[in-house]
């Protein structure tokens, strides 16, 4: 399957969604008033956050009105670029080796899994990788994690459940540093955004990374479940004024959920998605692609 | 705990604006119904249900009732509490246990936290004087089943596992398992699966036809977006699920999520979950619930908590040492380790009419805080701690050392050990808080 038709495939279900509710909607109405609160229903019932949908409405509204615009396929090219401005608003992120991810998010969104997958994709494209368990809180997160690392044929570190995350780190740049590995990748509790003392937590790790392994193009990803809802914009934000956020992996959009909130967090808090996950093997991750996310969701 | 605060907060202000109306216009309740519609929509409620709210409490605000009101807000106030009151369900709905052993069936998404829940649940029954056994059946994960077992173990419950088996096998032999060792409760684990996956949907049907469950929970994360209503949906048409459960509610999230699954079910959220901890889970009470996300409060939760966390041989002895004025510094200690039992202050406060629109900030209840006095009270004699007077900057410096502080550090927790003196002296002559 080609890098994105995977991804598209999966879509199509996020697609028939939207694509049926714009159908019934310019069969139903003209480009009036109620048409425009109609389309914010449709963009807000895909989770993007109520601000970001009434400014993108408004801007096609101030278009349509200037453009005296009244075939209906002209405005879906109009929202199609409003989204791709709005999901290209973050650049890219650089992912040079020696590389360190550490992989942040709140409980059961996905880290783990994403861990494995992405070790998986780093050795396929012919870098070396090692795994820190360095989630020492959840019964068996380790265990888990070495099954994920044994599929994707990579090296893990891990101690022991209940000790200290960040030696579980340290241990791991050592380890990385000796023997020239390309990719680091951090596994770290998942933890609600509002609880002080984890988040102390993994300040520490983040301290121990910069100070062990300054070298290295070290990034902090936030996992995102597409699942959620508007919540997902205060986790990037807490996570961000802790530790920082570098980019977004969205996951679980093999469901029916949209993941409609990252066209408002690129936006709102300029932070680029960079990988998705789309199902449950060991290669179901996928580079994220603004232009074609879109194009998939039409 | 700040469940369903941001609503609150929110509607407080939108009625705050109202109040200074006086009489309501149609206008105005037009006004405040977008505000209200704006709310429940940033709080992940699903559009048609919030349509359907805003509809109805609309449809009940602008007729007479409103307009003959003498307080148009308490009445809006009062409509939008009974609407959401109505939304989620009157009343706090217990587990059924008829058939022996009860068989309760967990179900849901990947990562709302069924496998966590299974043990705070196992926890919890066993604390009633239920014997159950935890059944592992989400076979496709890694490491779910040993995750099960620590958390088990954790809860002091038994658990039956048969590695990567079939999991329809595995449950039937659970409950097998179950009725031979004495076992009056099977809780079974299932796999997170998407409601879409027509496979993993039918497998949790043939387990369900297999071992008759008495409760199927379908265990919902409370961050779930707009997706909740069709997710809920699903789930309740293929098994007829009998209650939801809420997890992760100890984050910020405002959980509209949970209006949108009750109105799409009609089933009672039977538990909530709030805290890493296993014994961090509660019954939840919609009625209380709705008071809370109209900032009035949720007072009985924070006697229920009060009653859980202190004994009563604990409130007689305090109450014989308020009394008689012998209140030590040990004393003191003892208190702040029991609010901290009771959620800590930030729980505390969130449970307090009135401050559900109080924004509460880290420095204002740092709980850090709780454990530095910890340590400057135990490194102080026992001498010291039943006669504070005798502390002088000599003895102060050995505290301060002791404790790892500082002699200004020591001087403030012996300053708010006055003060509170002083409050349960104040309070002691004050009927409303007699014991």
């Amino acid at each position: 399957m080609g890098l994105f038709s995977k991804l598209k495939s999966v879509l199509s279900k996020t697609k028939n969604g939207l694509m049926q509710k714009l159908n019934d909607l310019f069969a139903k109405n003209k480009l009036g008033e109620e048409f425009y609160e109609d389309l914010e229903d449709i963009l807000i019932s895909s989770d993007v956050s109520v601000a970001t949908t009434m400014e993108i409405v408004d801007e096609i509204r101030e278009t349509a009105i200037k453009e005296k615009v009244k075939d209906k396929n002209y405005v879906i090219e109009l929202l199609k670029s409003e989204l791709y401005d709005t999901l290209n608003f973050a650049d890219p992120l650089d992912m040079s080796t020696p590389l360190v991810l550490m992989i942040i998010g709140v409980n059961g969104v996905g880290k783990t899994t994403s861990i494995g997958k992405l070790a998986n994709k780093f050795k396929k494209e012919g870098k070396s990788v090692t795994i820190a368990a360095a989630d020492t809180f959840r019964a068996a997160a380790a265990d888990q994690l070495s099954v994920w690392a044994e599929r994707a044929g990579v090296r893990i570190v891990k101690h022991a459940e209940g000790s200290d995350a960040s030696a579980v780190v340290f241990d791991a740049i050592s380890s990385v540093k000796a023997k020239k590995t390309d990719v680091l990748i951090i596994d770290t509790a998942g933890r609600l955004h509002v609880k002080v003392n984890l988040m102390e937590e993994l300040k520490k790790i983040d301290r121990v990374v910069k100070r062990e392994y300054p070298e290295a193009n070290y990034k902090k990803l936030i996992v995102l479940d597409a699942t959620t809802g508007q919540n997902s914009s205060n986790q990037v934000q807490a996570f961000s004024k802790e530790v920082g956020v570098d980019g977004i992996i969205l996951t679980k959009l093999d469901g029916t959920a949209k993941g409609g909130f990252i066209i408002s967090l690129s936006y709102e808090l300029e932070v680029p998605v960079v990988y998705v996950g789309v199902g449950e093997q060991v290669d179901d991750i996928e580079d994220f692609n603004a232009k074609e996310f879109i194009e998939a969701l039409f | 705990m700040a469940l369903f605060s941001g609503l609150s907060e929110k509607l407080n202000h939108i009625f705050s604006k109202l109040t200074k109306h006086g009489r309501l216009t149609e206008l105005e309740i037009k006004t405040a119904m977008r505000e209200v519609r704006v709310a429940l929509l940033e709080a992940d409620v699903n559009i048609s249900v919030v349509k359907q709210f805003v509809a109805r409490v609309s449809e009940r605000a602008v007729g007479q009732e409103i307009l003959k009101s003498l307080s148009p807000t308490q009445q809006v106030i009062k409509i939008v509490n009974e609407e959401l009151i109505a939304l989620m369900g009157s009343s706090n709905a217990k587990l059924n246990f008829s058939n022996s052993p009860s068989v309760i069936m967990m179900a849901g998404l990947q990562g709302a936290g069924k496998t966590t829940l299974v043990g705070k649940l196992g926890m919890l029954l066993k604390k009633q004087g239920r014997k159950p056994l935890l059944v592992a059946c989400d076979v496709y994960r890694p490491a779910a089943i040993n995750q099960l077992k620590v958390v088990g173990e954790k809860a002091g419950c038994e658990v039956f596992e048969k590695g990567q088996g079939n999991p329809i096998k595995i449950a039937k032999e659970g409950v097998a398992h179950a009725k031979s060792y004495g076992f009056d409760t099977v809780i079974i684990d299932t796999a997170g699966r998407l409601q879409i996956d027509e496979e993993l949907m039918q497998e949790l049907e043939k387990i369900k036809k297999e071992v008759n469950p008495a409760e199927i929970l379908l265990v919902v994360d409370s961050m779930t977006g707009q997706v909740a209503v069709e997710v809920a949906d699903t789930f309740n048409k293929r098994l007829e699920v009998t209650g939801l459960v809420l997890t992760k509610l100890d984050g910020d999230t405002r959980g509209g999520a949970t209006l949108s699954m009750r109105a799409v079910t009609g089933k009672p959220i039977k538990y909530c979950s709030v805290g890493e901890k296993l014994g961090d889970i509660e019954p939840f009470h919609p009625d209380r619930m709705a008071n809370r996300i109209l900032g009035m409060g949720d007072v009985l939760s924070l006697i229920e908590k009060a009653q859980e966390a202190i004994t009563e041989e604990d409130a007689k002895k305090m109450e014989k040492k308020f009394r008689e004025n012998s209140f030590t510094l040990d004393d003191f200690l003892v208190q702040f380790e029991t609010m901290n039992k009771m959620g800590g202050i930030k729980g505390m406060i969130q449970m307090l009419p009135g401050m559900g629109g109080m924004k509460i900030k880290e420095e204002d209840v740092d709980e850090k805080r709780i454990i530095t006095m910890k340590a400057v009270i135990q490194s102080m004699t026992k001498k010291e701690r039943l006669n504070p007077q005798i502390i002088n900057s000599s003895r102060k410096i050995r505290i301060a050392k002791g404790s790892g502080t500082s002699v200004q550090e020591v001087n403030r927790v012996l300053k708010q050990f006055e003060q509170s003196k002083l409050m349960l002296k104040q309070m002691k002559n004050n009927k409303m808080f007699r014991f």
